[in-house]
């Protein structure tokens, strides 16, 4: 594959992380600033009424599959350069290549599965 | 009164494959003169101490980029460091590293040859019969000149790749030299070569794997800035890729001579001083 696509997506994803790091400080660390409609039930962020609250929103459950595809993607392609550039076989570095991206999209489903499955459980709620 | 002359050790690397079992420091004592270089106290022990000493030098005065050596740590042209410059008691002189050593202080540059092949480093045209045949110069503003020119200065002597932290891992990285004359073509005006100079460089262990530590550019002995170039080739293929880069035309052809006759106000040349036959 053409590097400079992954390259580009890398960049991007870092920007999305840098994006979604700074919503989540501002709702979890700096609740005196952050909208009322985020932390509902008043007190702290982290208190259950507010998290299940959140959790409810389609907002949230996208977000993190967001942040969570940015950060595996950024992540692993970053760890995936990292082993590129070790004087190491070309059969390892192809075997961490195929390895990495099929870590990478088994937890990407298993992270976007409980994302929609806590939704679906704190609309119960 | 005798004068004493002030003397410099010169710890020389001296490696000679199948011969010797790993490479071994060895000094020798030289006096320094006034003006010396590196280049001239290899030149010096060789003539009165070690007759086998081996290096590789061509022109001595920085241009040709044969002599390119680690001098106290620093990769970079024997001839055009003083040595009262690095040390006025030691020097430690060796083969330029991150290449396999042919004998003392000659390195194989094969791989750096190698790669500057694979980007390209010359004119692509689309237009294989002007190629071929040409009918006339290309027209090249000196603004287009600017965008490359520094890039052009680049006496491929190997010391950028002897400094970068990169190439010492990966021996599949081009390297500083092959990518930043890949830039040095493709921002050419005359050039229409990019989509086949990206396909050599935009892959695993290609451009992207610099890590913009700018040890290359440091090394430079001609003042080029390898690093940059690099940095500019990724955001040229970045930018291909999102659609953002503007296409431009490759610029056109002067046919023929130049009409433009010699301007007024340019002075008649001086009389020869050796009478012309």
């Amino acid at each position: 594959m053409r590097h400079s696509r992954l390259w580009t997506w890398h960049i991007f994803a870092g920007l999305v992380i840098l994006i979604l790091l700074g919503l989540h400080m501002l709702i979890m660390h700096l609740a005196k600033f952050s909208p009322n409609s985020l932390n509902p039930a008043g007190g702290e962020a982290i208190d259950w009424a507010n998290v299940v609250a959140r959790g409810k929103m389609a907002f949230f459950m996208i977000t993190y599959i967001l942040l969570l595809g940015a950060a595996l993607f950024h992540g692993l392609y970053g760890l995936n350069t990292i082993i590129g550039e070790l004087n190491v076989g070309h059969g390892f570095k192809k075997f961490c290549g195929v390895a990495l991206t099929l870590l990478g999209v088994a937890l990407f489903l298993f992270g976007t599965w409980a994302a929609i499955a806590a939704r679906g459980a704190a609309m119960g709620m | 009164m005798s004068e004493t002359k002030k003397m410099i050790t010169f710890h020389v690397r001296k490696f000679e494959p199948g011969r010797d079992a790993a490479p071994a420091w060895r000094a020798y004592s030289i006096p320094l003169s006034k003006g010396m270089t590196v280049l001239d106290g290899l030149h010096e022990i060789k003539r009165t101490q070690d007759p086998c000493l081996a290096w590789r030098y061509s022109c001595r005065m920085g241009v040709c980029g044969s002599c390119a050596m680690l001098i106290n740590g620093k990769p970079t042209l024997a001839c055009n460091t003083q040595v009262s410059a690095v040390s006025e008691k030691e020097i430690c002189v060796g083969p330029l590293p991150n290449f396999n050593i042919v004998r003392d202080l000659v390195p194989d540059l094969t791989p750096l040859f190698e790669k500057h092949q694979a980007v390209k480093p010359f004119i692509l045209r689309k237009d294989q019969e002007e190629m071929e045949n040409p009918s006339g110069e290309y027209e090249q503003t000196p603004h287009e000149l600017e965008a490359y020119l520094q890039f052009s200065y680049c006496i491929r002597c190997g010391a950028c790749m002897a400094a970068c932290p990169t190439f010492a891992t990966d021996r599949d990285y081009p390297g500083p030299m092959p990518l930043a004359q890949s830039y040095r073509y493709t921002s050419d005006s005359r050039d229409e070569g990019f989509e086949e100079r990206t396909r050599a460089v935009d892959r695993a262990s290609g451009v992207f794997s610099c890590h913009f530590g700018s040890e290359c550019s440091a090394a430079c002995p001609k003042g080029v800035d390898p690093a940059k170039a690099i940095q500019l080739m990724k955001r040229r293929m970045v930018w291909d890729y999102l659609h953002f880069l503007k296409r431009k035309k490759p610029c056109g052809i002067i046919h023929g001579q130049r009409t433009t006759g010699r301007r007024e106000n340019i002075p008649e040349p001086p009389e020869y001083t050796i009478p012309q036959k």
